[in-house]
């Protein structure tokens, strides 16, 4: 299942909190200074880049950078809190917010035994306060600390929505830079098992006009430690997206330390014939769409993306000059989707790398219906995987 | 008489840091004078703290030249605002500047303060300097927020001074937050989080205080009560506008807000009780001047006899005057004197702010992320550059 991350590895374990190396700095400001003068930075959000330093392309390694040992399996949910954990020891500033995570261990378990271990004033449990546990948590990152806030699920952030928004994204640039908010905003979304209509929300499309916020989405326990590492060191907020069904995938991961790049996709299975680009669980359809596809002779390039915003046109867009064929598969809502907004990006970057139009497969733009045919059909399955492969490839 | 006031007029320490003036006859004593506040306060289930405040001839200086200069900032902005040098929203303080000044002299800078929209004083009471907070006001680069947060979005972080923000009651969570990393990190400090009577009603504003009272947090919401909600009387915005009794098993205390010596002992006692016993209310009974903002006339919604009236009775900064000139601290003519000094030095920060350019287009997208734009790819180990997307 889980293949080739294409990014890797063992960070040194003894990894000071970053400062940020001042080459970069001035890199930045020197590129944001090119934005200004190009001036066509204001159509696109991401501002126009002059330069691309090309980066030695990432290639498909399958293998991980060796490791020392075999490594060990776990459960998606386990990677989640064997990185809290990790995190949790080497920085005294990372605390947990949410409901039912200290005493209870966590609905999904990913926080279970962490309060026994840190103590009720890392491992705080709220009242079922969204608004004002997530907005105390902005406060104390304003004031130092690192918290990561948890939504039971995804969709009772919407409560939370102002403090997201206004607080959360916007303090940093309000405040000139004085204020940073490196919260980590995480919990379970997605379409479950006829969860009803206000437990199955896909919130991806809700927060990605946020400026200030960066969102990763975790699919398998080798990335969901990654990014949680990644995301707890991030000096900003993330919003990490886990999913419902997910959280019980084993998968062996190294021993050793190990932190993903927020920003990077990752080439689950390299191929020729088109790109298919997706993230959290609708990649386990479209591998399995994928055998369907190999067995009738095509060769699908499947990229996770991971990272929801900003996207990795890097890696996006390598494997769209090759393929020149693009296929968005996601379980986001087809309305305002992050589909959408990778369509536009690509249609911005890689026109001219296109031999067919892009096609978007989402999720229908219903309330997910309780019954299990109806929800099905809510999202997408691998078979619309494979009916559009072969309409695109024709 | 005259040989009774020379002695009065012992001069002790130095005069504050605030009073940037040169020696001068009138009093710096740093000796002790209990006055009594103008009202007693009314209390729920706590006991009140004494009407009688200890202050200082020079302290009572301090607090009428501060007071003075915060509002000669605000009237300077009202000018400002109207000669369109000021855009958007500017939320104006004049009248409630015993709040501002009170509560500093309660409290040190590790203390926390977060308050909404009407934020100018209470960024310089916190230290804030009239040049940037002008800057700020007219967007330009030498603003507090590098001219990109403007009137609502006031920061200083080095003094503890969490802003500045527009969204009603968003704040009082953010409060909580900071009491609780105050607790966190075991600081003897408390976190004093300002909201108005409007935000009184908001639901975050109780899940807050409920949960800073489960886990004991060294908070203290405070009320500024203007009695209007932008347009909207009190009386017509809560079913109780008994804002100190509203944190029900929270403690509370109602505090004649436009009295500063009054401000002052009830943050004191605040302080102590938060950092021992977790979070208590204040309501300030306070007035604003100006319309609930530069957009608002403020006169639709409420007589110009009203206006007038608490202006003539209770104005903080009257009070104070008469308090000086009654304890023959000052002759009426220093104290006219300083009020000169200080309208000039107001002229010249705005003379200066409108020096300072634009903020140049670049400066759109610094600061969204602390590390460049959220464009850049960084390796595993989050140090290297490896990649700039497109």
């Amino acid at each position: 299942m889980a293949a080739a991350s294409s990014l890797h590895v063992a960070a040194p374990v003894a990894t000071p909190r970053v400062g940020s190396s001042a080459g970069n700095r001035s890199a930045s400001a020197a590129r944001v200074v090119r934005v200004a003068a190009a001036g066509s930075g204001a159509a696109r959000a991401g501002g126009r880049l002059v330069a691309r330093a090309a980066v030695a392309a990432k290639e498909n390694s399958p293998a991980r950078a060796a490791s020392k040992s075999d490594g060990h399996e776990v459960l998606l949910f386990e990677a989640l809190r064997e990185a809290l954990i990790e995190e949790m020891k080497v920085d005294p500033t990372v605390c947990v917010f949410g409901e039912d995570v200290g005493h209870y261990g966590g609905s999904y378990k990913v926080t279970k035994g962490l309060a026994e271990m840190f103590g009720d004033l890392r491992v705080l449990d709220t009242p079922i306060a969204e608004n004002s546990f997530t907005g105390m948590g902005v406060g104390a990152a304003m004031k130092g600390l690192r918290p990561v806030i948890e939504g039971m699920n995804m969709g009772f952030l919407l409560l939370a929505y102002n403090q997201i928004s206004n607080n959360c994204g916007m303090l940093h640039y309000t405040s000139g830079g004085q204020f940073k908010i490196p919260v980590v905003i995480r919990g379970p979304g997605g379409v479950g098992r006829q969860l009803g209509a206000e437990h199955s929300q896909r919130l991806e499309s809700y927060f990605q006009s946020i400026p200030g916020l960066q969102m990763v989405a975790c699919s398998t326990p080798y990335n969901a430690k990654g990014l949680m590492k990644a995301a707890i060191r991030s000096e900003n907020p993330v919003v990490l997206f886990e999913h419902v069904l997910l959280y019980n995938l084993k998968e062996k991961i190294p021993d050793e330390e190990y932190v993903l790049c927020l920003e990077e996709a990752e080439m689950v299975r390299p191929g020729e014939h088109v790109t298919i680009l997706t993230y959290s669980r609708m990649r386990y359809h479209v591998m399995q769409a994928a055998k369907t596809l190999v067995n009738k002779g095509y060769d699908p390039e499947v990229i996770d993306i991971r990272s929801l915003k900003p996207f990795d046109l890097h890696t996006i867009g390598n494997s769209i000059k090759k393929t020149h064929r693009v296929l968005i598969v996601e379980e986001c809502m087809r309305t305002g989707g992050i589909g959408a907004s990778l369509r536009s990006a690509i249609i911005d970057n890689f026109w001219d790398y296109l031999d067919a139009p892009i096609m978007c497969l989402s999720s229908q733009d219903v309330p997910t219906p309780y019954a299990a045919p109806l929800e099905d059909a809510t999202v997408v399955q691998p078979a619309q995987i494979v009916a559009a492969v072969e309409q695109i490839c024709r | 008489m005259a040989a009774a006031a020379l002695l009065r007029r012992i001069p002790a320490a130095r005069a504050p840091a605030t009073a940037l003036m040169a020696a001068r006859t009138i009093s710096d004593s740093t000796a002790p004078l209990t006055i009594e506040t103008s009202v007693p306060f009314t209390s729920h289930i706590v006991d009140p703290p004494s009407r009688d405040v200890t202050t200082t001839p020079a302290e009572l200086l301090t607090f009428f030249r501060d007071m003075s200069l915060m509002r000669r900032m605000e009237i300077a902005a009202d000018s400002l605002y109207k000669a369109k040098l000021i855009r958007g929203f500017c939320h104006l303080y004049d009248g409630q500047e015993a709040v501002a000044v009170g509560m500093e002299a309660a409290i040190t800078r590790s203390d926390s303060i977060i308050t909404a929209y009407r934020d100018h004083c209470i960024y310089l009471a916190r230290g804030g300097d009239l040049v940037s907070a002008f800057a700020e006001l007219m967007g330009r680069q030498a603003g507090c927020s590098r001219g990109k947060g403007g009137s609502m979005h006031f920061y200083k972080k080095d003094a503890n001074f969490y802003g500045g923000h527009g969204i009603v009651g968003a704040q009082v969570p953010l409060g909580c937050g900071l009491a609780f990393a105050q607790k966190y990190r075991k600081e003897e400090s408390a976190t004093f989080a300002l909201y108005g009577d409007g935000a009184a009603n908001q639901g975050q504003l109780f899940e807050a205080l409920n949960i800073s009272a489960l886990w004991k947090l060294p908070a203290i919401l405070v009320c500024e009560n203007n009695h209007y909600g932008m347009g909207t009387a009190e009386w017509r915005a809560a079913k109780s506008p008994a804002y100190y009794k509203r944190g029900d098993y929270v403690p509370g205390l109602k505090v004649d807000g436009m009295d500063v010596l009054a401000v002052k002992q009830a943050c004191k006692f605040a302080k102590e009780h938060a950092v021992a016993n977790g979070p208590i209310v204040l309501e300030m009974d306070t007035y604003r001047y100006h319309g609930h903002s530069m957009s608002d006339p403020g006169s639709t919604y409420r007589t110009r006899d009203e206006i007038s009236g608490v202006r003539q009775e209770r104005d903080p900064i009257e009070r104070v005057r008469k308090l000086i000139l009654a304890h023959d601290l000052a002759t009426p003519a220093e104290l006219k004197d300083m009020e000169k000094e200080i309208r000039k030095e107001v002229d010249d920060a705005i003379a200066k702010a409108k020096e300072s350019p634009m903020p140049d287009t670049s400066e759109l997208f610094t600061n969204v992320f602390v590390k460049g734009f959220g464009v850049d790819s960084f390796g595993a180990d989050r140090k290297e550059l490896r990649a700039t997307l497109p």
